[in-house]
């Protein structure tokens, strides 16, 4: 018995050894949380999955640019700034588990990026629950500033309703009245593909049908099939990263472009520079912020470009103005607080390179102009990543869902 | 015309697909029956060797600039050997124990294979072209199929009967099912017995890899593209008989034809059929629709 | 007192300090995922059945639990029933059916049915898909005892777990678990001293699928939400490992397996770094990405040559030779 008992003992320290640098993070937590002297910034991403294009390690270096740009601006007075990452591989529960990590042993004091609907929702309650900042640049369901709303949640770049809108409408506009969606089957998919629906059917148009696809779907014959026979005008595409590229390319072998027009609801420079001119051009898309759209955006995205040789998507430079937003917040505001620098978020204008004339409203939203674009064909595309004309400026006001709208409960109604 | 308020159309077309995804069953789960009936070795590797078809042909397109024709027969050479050497240095200390063993090894090698191609490119896919001979599609009147799905059925048919009549109706063949029916009066007769059966791994190997050169044109490259198919391969095998080679061709093609449909009219459960259909023929057949229980 | 027992309380007293040490919700999880192997390992080790489909039961009993709380206000504690409930009569569904075949068959017809239940899990409304089962409460336990905070919540869920360990225990060292032993050994003999194996069968995989259950809700309870992971087949997988690791047939095995396993997901970018830094080769940096690499190779280096597992091996270590 005595063996067995050793044995058993033994195989526990082998378990439980490696666990002594928890050990020494666990106390840390008990630390008061003016964050042991540090603000602490977290960049939670699609690291190496169908959306890693979108956000990923350009996420982590758009966070880093804008930590050193702030660190710059201040000339040496700025408090110390500390940048963590982690790949939430297009799961829930990775992402929540890996936030309340962050949250309780590393004194994460802010997250930004998470990228993927699920991800998000699960996230922002973790954050909520935390008192921490979540400021989501990457995920677009509208639930994350109506009925998943939180005191802590800032909704940053774009959101389903804001996709439906700019592209939705124009399409209808231009003769598209009978749609048929292709939807990634989860809470991304269903929200852009049930605001796009409202959009078409206000302006006059029907919905002839839709079919869910699991994300990250391999094969889209057997669903582009049933796009083709529901004789749909317009087959709009509810999903996004890989997924949509796929579409669109199984969407031109079967021919489907010949007859049907394909309306990409969300679809990023860094899809279109997968799929390349040749088969994207004519698109009508909604993006938040385009690298050529001024010179602020040009020097960005020059910059950007040298270390990692692609242009910034809207996700990337909505981390960067994040990040930068928040730090100025935390300035102003004087501690790093999370109430406090919510109100102090709520307060200020936001003006730079990737927005003029934001704001953050009572809900979370982010309020700031979004563009029409169209893709360039091949002859009138100039230079590397000349891709879009903006067609289009829709005003913040018009944008997004109006305030009196939302089914947030923080707004008093 | 309609069918059950389905459009005749619409489900030629459905089922059109299905016989090509059928074709991919029928390839996979044909190596995975060699390697169960001549072997009595559970292959879980088998959709990561798949997947490193896929793969092998990627790379020997990005890295060397070889093309898809020769592809065809290089990367299943390659992974071929590849199987064979992990049947050499693990799989044969495994034979005298429990076949479970086997499954748990085979497991293990493919988690690590599947990271190892992940570690290195990610989840997302790499695109492969079509070769330039089958480009572009033809107009079948209910719907316009791509050329190249085509030549899959094609290829894949050819090369399942192959084997199939190497198996059962040549002298090889013959050697082959002895062999693993009585090693040891094979062996005595003069034949190498362990050679015999790390070929036949590899090549059962080699077939997966050269179903995994065919789907690189359809879906993208990518390093989950084995594991989420090898269940289903299971299920195909487990209904078709685990021994047969003819149950697993004739059962993978019909399992494909019957997703299309199922796609028709219930899409939900169109996944779920292949393991509702393999629980019911467990129940009544367990050795399978077309197996010889051992 | 005997010597065992004196080891049991050395464990206890470890587990009623441990969250003062380390990251209580890091060993909330362990304990769930030590109890699920102990569960497995009743089928595995002690029956001789190989599952590969217990996720299901897992997962199930999660989704079953939050549903309960979240939706119907349940309190934590009937939640957890209902969990388990739920997850012993799928394994009396599915055992009975699985049971009718040995060996291999088993194993894939437990693996064909568990995939089903995840496509189910997939399409149906109540478990939201991919998005996952969101914001389950932890609420109060029997009505007043706050479980918000996390070492409360730990003292219940070892309680918890050793409830279902001693469970196990009990199981194994009484006649039934005997019996479960010989079916193993050699199941035609069983048969032919008159046992009913199948009925011994069922039951082993109804208690074993009921626990799973118990460790699956828990969990839920532990971190709020669930989600299809737990009934992927991966997941399956994971706690087969976990037993073979620690070691199938011995009583801790699996808890030392479960501890091994989770540690190393969670600390394997910290491993890869004092790799790297020791050994100043980069790629071990990267290492951290790869958890399914190590897990795999874990598995390979098992079976070809630790199949008794680190509780086995030891065991076997300390034993004295037989003149």
């Amino acid at each position: 018995m005595k063996r067995k008992l050793i044995s058993i003992l033994v195989g526990m320290a082998l378990a439980t050894a490696p666990l002594t640098p928890v050990f020494a993070q666990a106390k840390a937590a008990g630390a008061p949380k003016l964050s042991d002297g540090v603000v602490r910034i977290g960049v939670l991403t699609d690291m190496s999955g169908l959306y890693s294009d979108l956000g990923g390690a350009g996420s982590v270096l758009a966070a880093k640019m804008a930590i050193d740009d702030f660190k710059a601006a201040e000339k040496g007075k700025a408090f110390p700034i500390e940048l963590v990452s982690a790949d939430h591989q297009n799961k829930a529960d990775v992402g929540a588990q890996k936030a309340r990590e962050w949250y309780d042993t590393q004194g994460v004091d802010m997250v930004t990026d998470v990228l993927n609907s699920a991800v998000a929702l699960a996230v922002t309650k973790v954050t909520a629950e935390k008192k921490r900042i979540m400021i989501d640049t990457g995920a677009a369901s509208t639930r994350l500033t109506n009925e998943d709303c939180t005191p802590y949640t800032v909704h940053y770049v774009y959101d389903t309703y804001a996709l439906a809108n700019g592209t939705g409408n124009a399409i209808v506009k231009q003769g598209g009245k009978t749609w048929f969606f292709l939807t990634a089957d989860y809470a991304f998919g269903h929200s852009l593909e049930a605001d796009t629906s409202n959009v078409v059917k206000a302006g006059g148009g029907q919905v002839l049908g839709a079919v869910r696809h699991p994300l990250n779907a391999s094969d889209f014959s057997s669903f582009l099939l049933q796009a083709q026979a529901s004789k749909a005008q317009v087959v709009g595409l509810a999903n996004a990263g890989g997924d949509t590229i796929n579409s669109i390319k199984a969407a031109n072998e079967f021919g489907l472009t010949k007859t049907q027009t394909l309306a990409g609801l969300l679809v990023f420079i860094t899809d279109i520079h997968s799929l390349t001119l040749q088969v994207a051009q004519g698109m009508m898309l909604t993006d938040g912020w385009y690298w050529d759209q001024n010179d602020d955006a040009r020097k960005f995205g020059k910059r950007y470009f040298e270390q990692i040789k692609k242009m910034p998507s809207m996700n990337q430079a909505g981390v960067y103005s994040a990040v930068t937003t928040y730090l100025k917040a935390i300035q102003a505001a004087g501690t790093d607080n999370s109430e406090a620098v919510m109100a102090q978020m709520k307060k200020m204008k936001i003006n730079d390179m990737f927005a003029k004339n934001g704001y953050i409203r009572a809900d979370g939203r982010m309020v700031h102009d979004m563009y029409l674009m169209q893709v360039k064909k091949p002859a009138d595309s100039k230079y590397p990543w000349d891709y879009f004309t903006v067609k289009a400026t829709i005003p913040a006001e018009e944008a997004f869902q109006p305030l009196a709208k939302s089914t947030c409960p923080l707004i008093k109604k | 015309m309609e069918i059950f308020g389905v459009p005749l159309q619409a489900m030629f077309g459905q089922l059109l697909l299905g016989l090509v995804n059928g074709s991919f069953y029928a390839m996979l789960s044909l190596g995975l029956a060699v390697i169960f009936g001549l072997l009595n070795i559970i292959n879980f590797t088998h959709g990561a060797v798949y997947m490193m078809g896929a793969y092998g042909a990627y790379i020997l397109m990005s890295a060397f600039g070889i093309g898809y024709w020769p592809a065809l027969v290089l990367a299943p050479l390659a992974v071929g050997v590849v199987g064979m050497v992990i049947e050499r240095t693990m799989l044969r200390w495994l034979y005298k124990l429990d076949h479970l063993y086997g499954l748990l090894l085979t497991f293990g090698l493919t988690l690590v294979l599947e990271g190892l191609f992940r570690s290195v490119y990610g989840v997302s896919g790499q695109p492969y072209p079509v070769p330039d001979l089958l480009r572009g599609a033809t107009d079948v009147g209910f719907m316009t199929l791509p050329n190249y799905r085509a030549w899959v059925v094609v290829a894949s048919l050819g090369v399942c009967l192959a084997t199939w009549y190497v198996i059962e109706r040549t002298r090889l063949g013959a050697y082959l099912r002895a062999g693993t029916e009585n090693p040891r009066l094979v062996q005595a007769f003069g034949i190498n017995v362990p050679l015999m059966i790390t070929l036949t791994y590899g090549f059962g190997v080699a077939l997966a890899a050269f179903a995994g050169v065919l789907a690189a044109p359809v879906i993208q490259v990518n390093p989950l593209m084995g594991s989420n198919l090898i269940i289903v391969v299971f299920a195909v095998v487990v209904i078709g008989g685990m021994g047969s080679i003819l149950g697993s061709i004739v059962t993978g093609l019909g399992l494909g034809i019957i997703e299309g449909l199922t796609k028709v009219y219930y899409p939900e459960a169109s996944s779920t059929v292949v393991f509702v259909i393999m629980a019911l023929v467990l129940m009544v057949r367990p050795a399978g629709l077309f197996g010889r229980e051992k | 007192m005997s010597r065992s027992a004196v080891g049991y309380a050395v464990l206890v007293a470890c587990g009623l300090v441990a969250p003062f040490l380390l990251y209580p919700i890091f060993l909330m999880q362990a304990l769930c995922f030590a109890l699920f192997a102990c569960a497995f390992n009743l089928l595995i080790g002690y029956t001789g059945l190989l599952s590969f489909g217990h996720a299901a039961f897992l997962g199930m009993a999660g989704y079953m639990m939050g549903l309960s709380v979240k939706q119907w206000g349940l309190p934590p504690e009937v939640g957890l029933l209902v969990g388990t409930a739920t997850s012993a009569f799928l394994g009396y569904l599915i055992g009975s059916l699985a049971i009718r075949r040995q060996g291999i068959y088993f194993a894939m017809i437990t693996l064909a049915l568990a995939q089903m239940l995840y496509f189910f899990c997939l399409q149906a409304k109540f478990t939201g898909g991919e998005d996952g089962l969101q914001g389950v409460p932890r609420g109060h336990l029997l009505g007043f005892i706050s479980l918000a905070d996390d070492r409360a919540l730990y003292y219940l869920v070892f309680a918890i777990f050793l409830l279902g360990f001693w469970i196990i225990h009990r199981t194994i060292h009484s006649p039934f678990g005997q019996v479960l032993t010989a079916i193993r050994e050699n199941e035609p003999r069983a048969l032919s001293l008159g046992y009913d194996v199948d009925k011994y069968k069922l039951l082993a995989f109804v208690i074993s699928a009921g626990l799973s259950g118990l460790a699956g809700s828990t969990k839920t309870l532990v971190l709020g939400f669930e989600t299809l992971t737990d009934v992927h087949w991966h997941m399956s997988g994971e706690v087969v490992l976990m037993t073979l690791l620690g070691g199938m047939g011995t009583v801790l095995g699996p808890v030392v397996g479960a501890f091994i396993v989770k540690t190393l997901e969670n600390r394997i970018g910290e491993f890869g770094e004092l790799l790297a830094a020791h050994t100043g080769v980069e790629w071990f940096k990267t290492i951290g990405d790869s958890v399914t690499i190590v897990t795999g190779l874990i598995f390979v280096i098992c079976v070809l040559a630790f199949r008794r597992g680190i509780v086995g091996e030891l065991t076997a270590l300390f034993r004295k030779p037989r003149p």
